[in-house]
């Protein structure tokens, strides 16, 4: 009954302007939903025009990234794109500091309410933005990747003054990077004051050592906890890192003339050589020279050309592109690209992507939250501009995959058993029917931004036909088919199996 | 095996038969004792919460955040009560320990009632001092050394082991690693309850596009357990405006576990996040301290809403390692090794500091730094269950392969 219905609302539906008509290919219609955040018309429509080669090449060399000028302009009316990050934070010390100063309790604690609630919305911004490139975005292996070093590198908005932040970590220390060379990345994340403050280095100092930092730097970011190193490198990395942190008195240091020169300062960015420990260390059974902020690049350099670091690396990204327990051939010839090309990430997920593992994996991937939100919305509402991300962070934070919402700095996992418990599949369909039931409150005017469009999730479309019913099996059809109503029709679609993997 | 009247006094809860698919969600309980183990992530600092309150080591160690000598405790016998009771010092528990005083109104009755028990020096022989890969060696339950063996946690292999004795649940929103490997172990936060979203016949739909799929039990059970929790919290829903439910933080959802293990599920796992303290930790009150109360409170609101079923209840309180002995430069303290851990039940012989022990001072400190392990969670587990379900040795290899049992005779 309500197939014939889905299927007077395809043909009702115009072809796009020079699109090849027909269904992809099963394996095509897969390869195409791991390599994006899941289809719209847009992309493949582009897909048809390029092939899987060039499209590959395309997504790979990220140059694409204009966004629809609706979603362009909403972004460009965020307050987070014209607030100064260092006069937040700076704000937000002195703020914290009159507030300990209030006699009354009461007053003490309305003041925080209200910089808990500004701290809120700077964060929020920074995950609306987030979201909306990564649904709208042409660049959508780029958005992939962006939160997979976000995850890597993850931080947490929720502790100090890091939701200050957040939207300029992704934007400095990630994006920028999240193609590029791996070292990159691993110094753009140090420097960041969201992850100074996050894993407290901007506390390391050389007689007040904490070695949160350096123990996740080598145990999450660069080796992995089995890589053969000790706690003994734990407290020497620990010392190397000693004075890298956060100026928040827009005044440099008062140095000797001796050491004045190794003062470095970028943005809150700022390395004091006053708290510097100046001695050798033996890192990994090599000595690090003492010096100024060169010492730390070193010992970055020498972290990051371990074999361990290129396996660690390579294994993480084919845990998220290809299986939960990748084979050890890919991750091999994963691991031998990166150290050839000094951790070219493009270079690394090519080898990932040509890959025979890579293809024999389509479609078995469980989506975690994200890609299962993202895909959602981009197939209900296909390119067509959302006002209000309000309802697309809900059911983010509904799954638990909150973005910069993780407390621990090992990140989100990676693995189907983390996702797909029985409480989680049950909490996964309430979204499925959440999504498939209306508009949700997608177009309603947020911070004032007044959509110029209306919408309602339009799941069985010539985009369902052409690129989702191909891989939809006997058993998910039969379902569909006993539908009462296009939004229960819906809801069992996002809620299918084929819809639930990638 | 001496279980102390523990299976003589389960007389069994009203059951609870639900028509459902598989039927194997909701079977009718049994006479088992009932054991939930409460996961502290991040390595709580112990030192904090259990204060060793006559090592001057102590004080000299933790200059901003060191809790204060119970106000009595020069000539204080074991539980004598605290004369002037403050929130500012801690609570002699006996001449060498003190409760914080976060935990002076939660657990102090308790544990004057015997109903608690602390293990200081416990932990894992894992020296990674990793949050993650210590709470992983803790939930796997495996020895740490040799061939890691990553397929499955303890108490999946224990709930194998009981096969049919002892329905068993996670009330985390994710399955946690500990019960990896055993089927389908449903799992459910109570964080919050609501209305189920999908009727009978679309649970039913749902359901059979998973047939044959490797989800389809995990499908099943979240469809039929949702609408299992939400039936048994309707009244509360409905009664929450009268004022029935004041609790707030963890309480509240520790009295809808007590509720749920009350009447069907006799393991159950839940997790508290939030004890990673590098920075400005705090004493007698601070971030520790409320996290202590937070947990307390529900600790003993689980004991109240568990009712004449506490006394067939055993709580265990872990933590994947303690915290460096001294304070460092931030009034924090980094991760250290050695951790306390708590048992509590209303049938369990408490009232005291058990396990191995040596006295706190700085050469016994394991490499200068944090408390070392002297009582293996492995081997206390296991002595325990042993106690518990009179489990053979054949058993306990299967559950703590190479484990000696020790017996702390809590029950």
């Amino acid at each position: 009954m309500l197939a014939a219905w889905a299927l007077v609302v395809a043909a009702a539906a115009p072809a796009p302007a020079g699109a090849v008509e027909g269904a992809l290919s099963r394996d095509d219609a897969l390869w195409l939903e791991r390599v994006t955040y899941g289809l719209d018309s847009t992309t493949v429509q582009r897909f048809r025009e390029l092939g899987r080669r060039r499209f590959l090449d395309e997504q790979l060399s990220a140059r694409n990234d204009k966004l629809p000028a609706d979603i362009q302009a909403q972004i460009d009316a965020l307050e987070i794109e014209h607030t100064p990050v260092a006069n937040l934070v700076v704000e937000e010390i002195a703020e914290q500091k009159r507030i300990n100063g209030l006699g009354d309790d009461e007053m003490k604690k309305d003041a925080r309410k209200a910089r808990n609630e500004l701290g809120r919305k700077f964060a929020y911004q920074a995950t609306r933005r987030e979201l909306l490139r990564a649904i709208y975005s042409p660049d959508q292996l780029k958005e992939q990747m962006v939160w997979f070093w976000l995850n890597h590198f993850s931080v947490f908005a929720q502790k100090g003054y890091v939701k200050f932040l957040a939207g300029d970590y992704v934007d400095r220390a990630i994006r920028p990077y999240a193609l590029g060379h791996f070292r990159d990345l691993v110094l753009a994340t140090l420097k960041h004051p969201a992850m100074l403050q996050y894993l407290d280095n901007a506390q390391n100092g050389a007689n007040r050592i904490n070695e949160n930092y350096a123990r996740e730097l080598m145990e999450l970011h660069t080796l992995g906890v089995d890589a053969g190193y000790s706690q003994k490198d734990v407290q020497e990395l620990a010392h190397i890192l000693t004075g890298v942190g956060i100026d928040t008195n827009h005044e440099p240091p008062r140095v000797g003339p001796r050491r004045e020169n190794l003062v470095l300062r970028e943005g809150l960015f700022e390395f004091n050589p006053n708290r510097h420990d100046f001695d050798d260390h033996v890192l990994l059974g090599q000595t690090i020279r003492g010096g100024g902020f060169d010492e730390v690049e070193r010992a970055v350099d020498l972290l990051v050309k371990q074999p361990q670091c290129a396996r660690f690396v390579s294994r993480k990204l084919a845990m998220f592109f290809v299986a939960d327990d990748p084979p050890a051939s890919l991750v091999d010839a994963m691991a031998r690209t990166f150290q050839h090309s000094d951790g070219d990430i493009a270079a690394v997920l090519r080898t990932l992507f040509d890959s025979k593992e890579f293809e024999a994996s389509l479609g078995k991937k469980f989506k975690d939250p994200m890609h299962y939100v993202v895909s959602s919305v981009r197939l209900a509402y296909d390119g067509k501009p959302v006002a209000n991300l309000r309802p697309v962070v809900n059911w983010l934070d509904g799954q638990s995959e909150a973005l910069f919402g993780h407390l621990t700095p090992d990140g989100y996992a990676l693995t189907e058993n983390a996702w797909a418990s029985s409480g989680q599949m049950s909490r996964r369909f309430e979204i499925a029917r959440a999504i498939g039931s209306g508009n949700a409150g997608l177009f309603s005017s947020e911070d004032g931004v007044k959509s110029s469009v209306t919408g309602f999730p339009k799941l069985s479309t010539r985009l369902y036909f052409d690129g989702i019913e191909p891989y939809l099996s006997k058993t998910t059809l039969a379902a569909l088919d006993q539908a009462t109503s296009p939004q229960e029709w819906n809801a069992f679609l996002l809620a299918s199996p084929e819809f639930n993997y990638r | 095996m001496q279980r102390r009247q523990f299976l003589q006094l389960g007389a069994s809860a009203a059951a609870l038969p639900l028509a459902g698919i598989s039927g194997r969600l909701f079977a009718a309980p049994v006479t088992s004792p009932r054991f939930l183990l409460v996961f502290l992530r991040g390595g709580y600092d112990c030192a904090n919460m259990l204060v060793p309150y006559t090592s001057d080591f102590y004080y000299a160690s933790r200059p901003n955040i060191a809790i204060a000598r119970p106000a009595a405790a020069a000539n204080a016998g074991a539980l004598a009560p605290d004369a002037a009771a403050s929130t500012a010092s801690a609570l002699a528990l006996d001449s060498d320990w003190a409760l914080a005083p976060a935990l002076r109104d939660s657990i102090g009755p308790m544990f004057r009632n015997k109903e608690v028990a602390f293990v200081p020096f416990a932990g894992t022989d894992d020296l990674s001092r990793s949050h993650f890969e210590t709470q992983d060696n803790i939930e796997r339950g495996r020895p740490t050394a040799g061939k890691q063996d990553f397929s499955s946690g303890f108490m999946a292999r224990l709930s194998s082991t009981l096969t049919g004795k002892a329905p068993a649940i996670a009330f985390t929103d994710a399955l946690p690693l500990t019960f990896h490997g055993a089927g389908d172990i449903p799992n459910i936060s109570l964080r919050a309850v609501g209305k189920p979203a999908f009727d009978e016949r679309q649970s039913a739909l749902l359901t059979s596009m998973y047939e044959g799929h490797h989800l389809q039990g995990a499908v099943s059970d979240g469809l039929q357990l949702r609408q299992h929790v939400a039936k048994e919290f309707e009244q509360e829903m409905n009664a929450a405006n009268r004022g029935a439910i004041n609790a707030r933080g963890f309480a509240i959802e520790a009295q809808r576990i007590g509720k749920l293990m009350r009447e069907q599920y006799r393991l159950g796992f839940v997790d508290i996040g939030g004890w990673d303290t590098h920075v400005n930790e705090g004493g007698a009150q601070g971030t520790l301290a409320n996290n202590l109360d937070n947990l307390g409170r529900g600790l003993a609101a689980l004991a109240q809403e568990l009712g004449n079923e506490w006394k067939n209840t055993v709580v265990v309180v872990v933590s994947e390692f303690g915290r460096t002995f001294r304070e460092n430069g931030n009034r924090g303290t980094d991760h250290g090794h050695g951790s306390v851990y708590w048992v509590l039940g209303g049938g369990i012989d408490g009232g005291r500091i058990a396990g191995e022990q040596v006295k706190v001072q700085a050469s016994t400190l394991l490499q200068n730094r944090d408390f070392p392990v002297l009582n293996n969670y492995r081997g206390l587990l296991a002595g325990l269950y042993t106690r518990l379900w009179g489990l053979s040795s054949a058993q306990l290899e299967t559950i703590f392969p190479g484990a000696q049992g020790v017996d702390l005779r809590m029950v």
